[in-house]
């Protein structure tokens, strides 16, 4: 078993000393059933120290509720993390914790043991988003642990899972999600969030600029989401070899041939029209939408002409922010002026006579939208 | 060659990675049986070999089939250098030689490694064909059933109960042989787990001999021990109780209704029902043969003074004057003197000691036995006593030599539960210890000395018992405790009366035992409980004994007290004499009538000891252990008053010898019998009255310890009927214990009697305060804290007034090493001993709540002192949750406000109360008269039932039990579930039990429940599949890597566990009940970064069915009933 330094050393002459006069040498419970407690599973995972675990569960007043003693609670603490560090090495194949003969978990406890070993924190998974799953990255931690209070040891655990699942699932075809689920036992909401670290892990999607630090996990979660049902190999054949973490290159490709809204200058005059004249008394900003018409569309479509080129995938989102939500912020739209914008924008380029692209522009702009709705807030 | 053992290797998985550059493993495996081998191919490039090898095929000697484990070896195949062992498993097949338990083993086993623990697990299936071989000179036993249960296991009956068997095998531990100096730990510790395996097979297998010559089947209460000793040797030895017993292909409890209840006339025919046993006897001076026919004879008569002769002089008349005095002699510190003084009260509790260290050395072959063998008792020191036991004993011996049969057996039962009506009468606790220093063992193959030892001590309890006017020991046990040289053999027991009926075929069934679990919470109204039990008893017996208090009377005559006994009527039937107090090592049992609840009692003692070596060295313990037996009984004694309570179960006295100190940790659990008097309280006497601030002082503490009682009561329930002997006319026209109390009453002297005692009107125990030793004791009295709310804890089998369990179980084993770091005093190491007992239970209450409320069942702490300095504490027990529901009304019933509802219920009740003894007739269910005289403790309540109890009425019961009996057969049991059902307003109902039951949850196949108790709440046994009995040694030298000797322990025990389920499973079962860990020796080496630990686990494997699913498919009535009351006493 490898020690990511989450580990405590228990190696002390004596574990604790009841007083001068005596002290503790080795102290161990084995339960037949395994017996793991919640709050102190968490406590472990969240990188607390077996003192401070002490210090935090003295403070709950679980001693009350129980009758127990400092030293009581000590010596339990250290006992359940010692299971929690013999249990670790399983979690990190959880497949495993299900057939396994040295601990005996009821299932419902084993599914809980999972899903918390592999809950991470929104203010950690914010830092690392979209970085290289990498040494590098690793090192960089404490600077994490630092900026978001968090333990290191529960950032490094954080990390490590991040890695582990995006090592595994690199190398499996077929659907992400359904893929992270299977393999490491999760929950559907975390499996997808799963997903949506490893496909921002391996596109490297710029996350971290200060533009887009108003965004939350969950937003850049759903965006992924949006991407990898959309755009992915898998999202359009499910028996193709290719998994979905990587986009469509053939789709990449043909979003080039989009330029033309914006090239060819009739068609961006009549494309402006037709969403003028549907917009027209419907919204409080028409006239900051018609002046700001012709930039906006230049943004999106510029956006998806450049997809083809990895560094500018990279950038897509603090794209997104630049070239569309902060004009639009700046004009004061609300999200409702926004969705009804990108709704007739996308609608009327169908009706475009000389615009043929009509499969790539749905399957690029559904993805757009619901990503700048998602993304449209402060 | 009247065996094939065939085997089979399927799979691996997990395996651990072998090859650094690949990452993986090429795998292959050994098979090896004997002195044969196969191997599967190699499995290349994988952690998950699919070998799907061919059948090996072993043809063998049963012989062997039986003293030879399966021994499979995976290895990792090296194209260049020498095969890697990856690990082994080693496979017991005695399960699969008994037609009755399992046929295949089949299923994912641990690969293990003494130096890596668990690597990985290997598929493998076994079978074994046997041929039948009628060889009557055969040295195999293929066939005898073997448990670890104390009591005839669940689905089985007996048919006869032959009696004790006994064996040992010695051999040099590997570990001391020259060849480990060259040879790796991983090797030395595998010849030594092999050769335990081989020992341990050989020991059984010699066992088993020894009960076909009896003529038996099976033997129960089978206890296997390792005595480690070192440089002298390795001893492997066991004991057990043979029986016959007879499968019940049903439930067949309806069956044997009749035959329970039928009147044994042919009681006296035992000598010649019993099967003539065969002449030829076997190895070495082991005395056990023809012992049915041996106890028959003791049990044919039934007047237990005949056995008395000339015994009792000497053994008790030089304790006896002193016993009840409160702080006898503690001013003469002659060695002898607590011996001879005895402890205070627990006089039926008495242990004798006998130390010989000169003997240990002088080497006597065990031929020139008996006399011999008893000599030690001269070896005391204590002239006066030694002088007087000296005459009579030898008087003994010679009465002995005449009848030969009588001087090779011993009457000794190692079970602790019994089939109702077996036990008759509990005298106390016989025990008996002797120092030896031990001695390099020259031909294994003739253990002479060790048999010789133990014969001396077996010889001690028997004729303890006799002096107690008892002609059989049950709850019997042996045990050693070994440093360096010098080993503390010790033997425990209950002296008891048991019937005769037993010793022949007369078929007990088991499940009326589960039947008559005993609901019997408070037996306040005992005297209607009796009235209606003592009849039914009286169906099978010729004398009326109620099962309920019969086995408390005294079985010695009264007149020939064999020590002063405060001796009262007993205060259920009042016809008989009851002690005072009462102490055994069996089990309650079922059918007693227990007042409240009983809890856990330890008396924890600490001693310091000169280092010396040799001879100097025994002759120090020697001396010592009076002394440590004597206070430990006076703690027990006082923690017994403290709780308000009158008898302990399932004592156990352990003593561990150090090189510096002794200690001695007795548990047992307390509980109050209806039969006996109420304890008095604790009274506290100063020897300066005539200081003031002293007396203060005094009564301070006095009223600290009246309020403990107090509490005590009220937390354990016990209200005792108090008033009874007033609100009932007796029926017995002599006076009772009021006109007798003086007679052994000497403390209630001057001094003590201004102090008012708020607790037992009659006699209080006093202690006397004379020097800050005193002082000391009591402060320890007053510390041992309260079990937490919602916990209750015993270590007998099951609590009295629970039965509601639930299916929720979790075992554990706990282990603490504590170094005491400075120099103690006896008091300062009394003081952390008995600190670091209660704290280790404190954090078991802990590690528990969330089970509340619940019981700490069957909690068996083990001590040690591994090395100069360290205290080493093991704990085995079963946290059981049990309806709270129940408890909640339990807390309401000690409340006040109940009494009209109480009167109400207590009508409703008795009407079910006699239905329902109709119905089920001789098993009676002991139940419901003692839920009904919970209510007794109202007077209004009880007023009713004053008739029952009459004496004249019981006498004539019998009529009435005809007739009822006769209304049994009429109705049919169906009646009976229904009664049952009715009988859920009970404060302890059954059906309420039931209904919890099903609320169970299903669990999945894989799970494998563990538990030191014969049963599983709320569960039928239905098959036992085997007995385990494993032994693993672990090692590393890597200790700090591990987590330190917790982390490397604690992973040890969960390795343990882990294979102990996965053989289980592998044999089919899904349980294991009767689970011990019998051996734990952990040794360190901190600067070295070593550490190795032994740790032997037995117990049966069984498969269980959850009463809910039972049910479902049981037609027949009666099982339903058997049920109904299982679900009461396990659920």
């Amino acid at each position: 078993m490898r020690l990511h330094g989450t580990h405590i050393k228990l190696t002390e002459r004596s574990l604790y000393s009841v007083d001068v006069k005596m002290s503790v040498e080795l102290d161990v419970f084995v339960g037949n059933t395994t017996i793991m407690d919640k709050e102190v599973y968490q406590l472990w995972l969240n990188g607390y120290t077996v003192n401070d675990a002490v210090k935090v569960r003295i403070e709950g007043g679980v001693m009350e509720e129980c009758e127990a003693s400092a030293e009581v609670l000590l010596s339990d603490t250290m006992d359940q993390y010692r299971t929690f560090q013999m249990c670790e090495r399983l979690l990190h194949h959880p497949a495993k914790l299900a057939n396994q003969l040295l601990f005996q978990i009821p299932p419902d406890r084993q599914a809980m043991l999972i899903e918390r070993y592999y809950a991470f924190d929104d203010s950690f998974v914010r830092e690392v988003l979209g970085k290289k799953l990498s040494k590098g990255t690793k090192k960089d931690l404490d600077d994490v642990s630092i900026k978001t209070g968090i333990t290191l040891k529960s950032c490094r655990r954080q990390f490590d899972n991040f890695k582990r699942v995006f090592k595994v699932v690199e190398e499996l075809k077929g659907p992400l999600v359904e893929n992270i689920r299977q393999h490491f036992l999760l929950p559907d909401q975390l499996a997808r969030d799963y997903a949506a670290i490893v496909f921002f892990a391996n596109h490297r999607f710029e996350t971290g600029k200060k533009k887009l630090q108003y965004l939350t996990f969950q937003d850049f979660a759903f965006c992924a989401g949006q991407l990898i049902n959309n755009w992915t190999v898998g999202a359009v054949d499910n028996m193709m070899e290719d998994m979905d973490v990587d986009l469509d290159k053939e789709f990449l490709q043909d979003l080039k041939d989009l330029k033309i809204l914006i090239t060819d200058k009739d068609l961006l005059d009549q494309h402006k029209n037709l969403v003028c004249t549907a917009l027209r008394g419907k919204t409080n900003v028409f006239n900051e939408m018609e002046a700001n018409f012709k930039n906006l569309s230049r943004g999106l479509v510029n956006i998806a002409a450049k997809l083809i080129n990895a560094k500018d995938v990279r950038d897509f989102f603090i794209d997104l922010v630049e070239k569309f939500i902060e004009p639009c912020r700046s004009d004061k739209l609300t999200s409702i002026d926004v969705n009804l914008y990108l709704t007739h924008y996308t609608n009327s380029a169908h009706i475009l006579d000389t615009f043929k692209h009509h499969a790539v522009w749905t399957r690029y702009m559904g993805v757009i939208k619901s990503c700048i709705l998602r993304m449209y807030h402060d | 060659m009247p065996g094939r053992l065939k085997a089979k290797i399927v799979a691996g998985r997990h395996l651990p990675v072998m090859d650094r550059a690949s990452d993986l493993t090429d795998a292959f495996v050994e098979v090896k049986f004997g002195n044969t081998t196969f191997k599967t191919d190699v499995y290349p490039k994988s952690l998950n070999p699919q070998w799907n090898s061919e059948w090996f095929k072993f043809e063998v000697d049963d012989e062997d089939l039986q003293d030879e484990p399966l021994q499979i070896t995976v290895l990792d195949h090296d194209t260049y250098s020498a095969n890697d062992a990856i690990g082994k498993v080693y496979i017991d097949i005695d399960p699969l030689l008994c037609s009755e338990a399992a046929t295949v083993i089949s299923g994912w086993l641990p690969i293990y490694d003494t130096i890596h623990g668990i690597r990985g697990e290997i598929n493998v299936l076994v079978k074994v064909d046997l041929f039948n071989d009628l060889n009557r000179f055969r040295q195999s036993s293929c066939g005898v059933k073997f448990f670890c249960t104390t009591s005839i296991p669940r689905c089985y009956r007996a048919i006869m109960v032959h009696g004790f068997v006994e064996e040992l095998v010695v051999n040099e531990d590997p570990e001391y042989q020259w060849i480990d100096r060259i040879r790796t730990p991983r090797a030395s510790n595998e010849a030594r787990q092999r050769l335990i395996f081989l020992m341990s097979g050989e020991l059984q297998r010699k066992i088993g001999l020894k009960v076909l010559e009896m003529g038996g089947n099976a033997v129960v209460g089978y206890l296997q021990c390792f005595d480690l000793e070192g440089e002298s040797g390795l001893v492997v030895r066991a004991i057990g109780t043979a029986c016959t017993l007879e499968k019940m292909s049903t439930f067949p409890a309806t069956a044997t209704h009749p035959n329970n209840s039928s009147p044994s006339k042919d009681m006296k025919d035992s000598p010649q029902a019993a099967p003539s046993t065969l002449g030829c006897r076997s190895t070495h001076s082991s005395p056990v043969h023809s012992a049915s026919s041996r106890l028959s004879q003791g049990f044919s008569i039934s007047v237990p003074t005949l056995l008395f002769s000339g015994m009792k002089p000497r053994h008790r008349s030089s304790e006896a004057p002193r016993a009840r005095q409160c702080r006898p002699g503690f001013g003469e510190e002659a060695p002898g003197v607590p011996l001879s003084s005895g402890p205070p009260t627990p006089l039926r509790a008495q242990t004798f000691s006998s130390f010989s260290p000169s003997k240990s050395y002088s080497r006597q072959s065990s031929s020139s036995d008996t006399e011999l063998s008893l000599t030690p008792k001269t070896g005391m020191g204590s002239g006066g006593s030694a002088g007087k036991e000296a005459g009579p004993l030898k008087a003994l011996l010679k009465q002995q030599t005449q009848s030969a049969l009588e001087q090779r057996e011993y009457p000794f039962f190692t079970l602790t539960i019994f089939p109702p009506g077996f036990l008759l009468h509990v005298g106390g606790v016989v025990s008996a210890r002797s120092v030896k220093l031990l001695d390099r063992i020259h031909n294994p193959d003739e253990p002479e000395t060790r048999d010789a030892w133990w014969e001396e001590i077996r010889q001690e309890i028997k004729s303890h018992a006799k002096a107690l006017g008892c002609h059989a020991v049950v709850g019997y046990s042996e045990s050693t405790s070994i440093c360096e040289e010098v080993c503390i053999l010790s033997a425990s027991g209950t002296a008891a009366i048991l019937s005769s009926r037993f010793m022949q075929d007369g078929p007990l069934d088991t499940e009326h035992r589960l039947s008559q679990q005993p609901l019997c919470v408070f037996s306040a109204g005992s005297e209607r409980v009796e009235g209606d039990m003592g009849s039914s008893a009286s169906l099978g017996f010729e004398e009326v004994v109620s099962p309920g208090c019969g086995f408390c009377h005294i079985p010695y005559d009264e007149l020939n007290i064999p020590f002063p006994a405060q001796l009262t009527y007993c205060y259920c039937c009042r016809r008989y004499k009851v002690p005072d107090v009462l102490f055994t090592t069996i089990d309650l049992p079922t059918e007693a009538n227990v007042t409240g609840k009983g809890c856990l009692i330890q008396a924890r003692l600490c001693r310091t000891k000169k280092k010396a070596q040799g001879e100097g060295n025994a002759m120090a313990i020697s001396n010592l252990l009076p002394f440590l037996e004597y206070e430990l009984h006076t703690q027990l004694m006082n923690k017994l008053k403290l709780r308000g309570m009158n008898a302990l179960f399932g004592l156990r006295i352990q003593i561990s010898v150090g090189e510096t100190m002794l200690l001695g940790l007795a548990s047992a659990t307390g509980v109050y019998l209806t039969a006996l008097p109420s304890p008095g309280g604790i009274q506290i006497a100063g020897k300066t009255p005539s200081d003031i601030t002293y007396e203060q002082h005094i009564s301070n503490m006095q009223k600290k310890i009246n309020d403990t009682i107090t509490k005590n009561k009220e937390q354990y329930e016990i209200n005792p009927p108090e008033v009874v002997e007033e609100i009932i006319g007796s029926p017995i026209p002599e006076p009772r214990q009021r006109s007798r109390l003086f007679r052994s009453h000497s403390e209630s002297s001057d001094e003590v009697s201004e102090i008012d005692l708020s607790h037992g009107k009659k006699d209080a125990f006093v202690l006397e305060i004379d020097d800050t030793d005193a002082v000391e004791d009591i402060h320890a009295l007053l510390t041992d804290s309260p079990t937490p709310a919602g916990f209750y804890s015993c270590n007998t089998e099951i609590m009295p007034g629970i039965q509601n369990w639930t299916s929720a179980i979790q075992m554990f084993t706990s282990v603490r090493v504590f170094r005491l770091n400075a120099n103690l005093t006896n008091q300062g190491l009394n003081k952390i001993f008995s600190d670091l007992c209660e704290n280790l239970l404190k954090s078991l209450y802990f590690k528990l709540r969330s089970m509340v409320p619940c019981c700490l069942c069957h909690l068996n702490f083990t001590v040690a002192i591994p090395e100069d300095e360290l205290i080493q504490v093991a704990v085995t027990a079963v946290a059981m949750s049990f309806d709270k529901e129940q408890t909640l009304e339990n807390g309401k019933r000690s409340g006040e406000k109940t009494l009209i509802k109480a009167i109400t219920e207590n009508d409703e009740q008795l009407q079910f109360n006699l239905e329902l003894n109709a119905e089920t007739s001789s098993p009676n269910p002991l139940g419901s008269p003692k839920g009904l005289s919970e209510v007794g403790s109202h007077p209004s309540a009880r007023a009713p039932s004053v008739d029952y109890s009459s004496f004249a009425d019981r006498c004539s019961s019998w009529i009435e039990q005809l007739k009822l009996k006769a209304h049994t057969i009429r109705r049919g049991s169906v009646k009976t579930t229904s009664s049952m059902e009715k009988a859920s307003p009970l404060p302890e109902g059954r059906s309420r039990s039931l209904r919890s039951n099903r609320s169970y949850s299903g669990s999945s196949v894989a799970v494998v429940k563990m538990t030191p108790l014969s049963f599983i709440p709320g569960a039928k046994i239905i098959k036992y599949l085997g007995i385990i009995n494993m032994f693993f040694i672990r090692e590393t030298s890597s200790l700090r890597e591990e987590g330190g000797v917790s982390g490397f322990l604690h992973t040890f025990i969960a390795e343990v566990f882990a294979m102990v389920r996965a053989h289980v499973a592998a044999l089919g079962g899904n349980a294991v009940v009767s689970y011990s860990m019998k051996e734990c020796v952990f040794m360190e080496n901190p600067n070295k970064n070593q550490a190795q630990c032994l740790i032997n686990v037995s117990g049966d494997a069984v498969i269980f069915v959850r009463e809910s699913e039972l049910e479902l498919t049981s037609v027949q009535p009666q099982s339903a009933t058997t049920q109904t009351s299982n679900g009461g006493e396990g659920t």
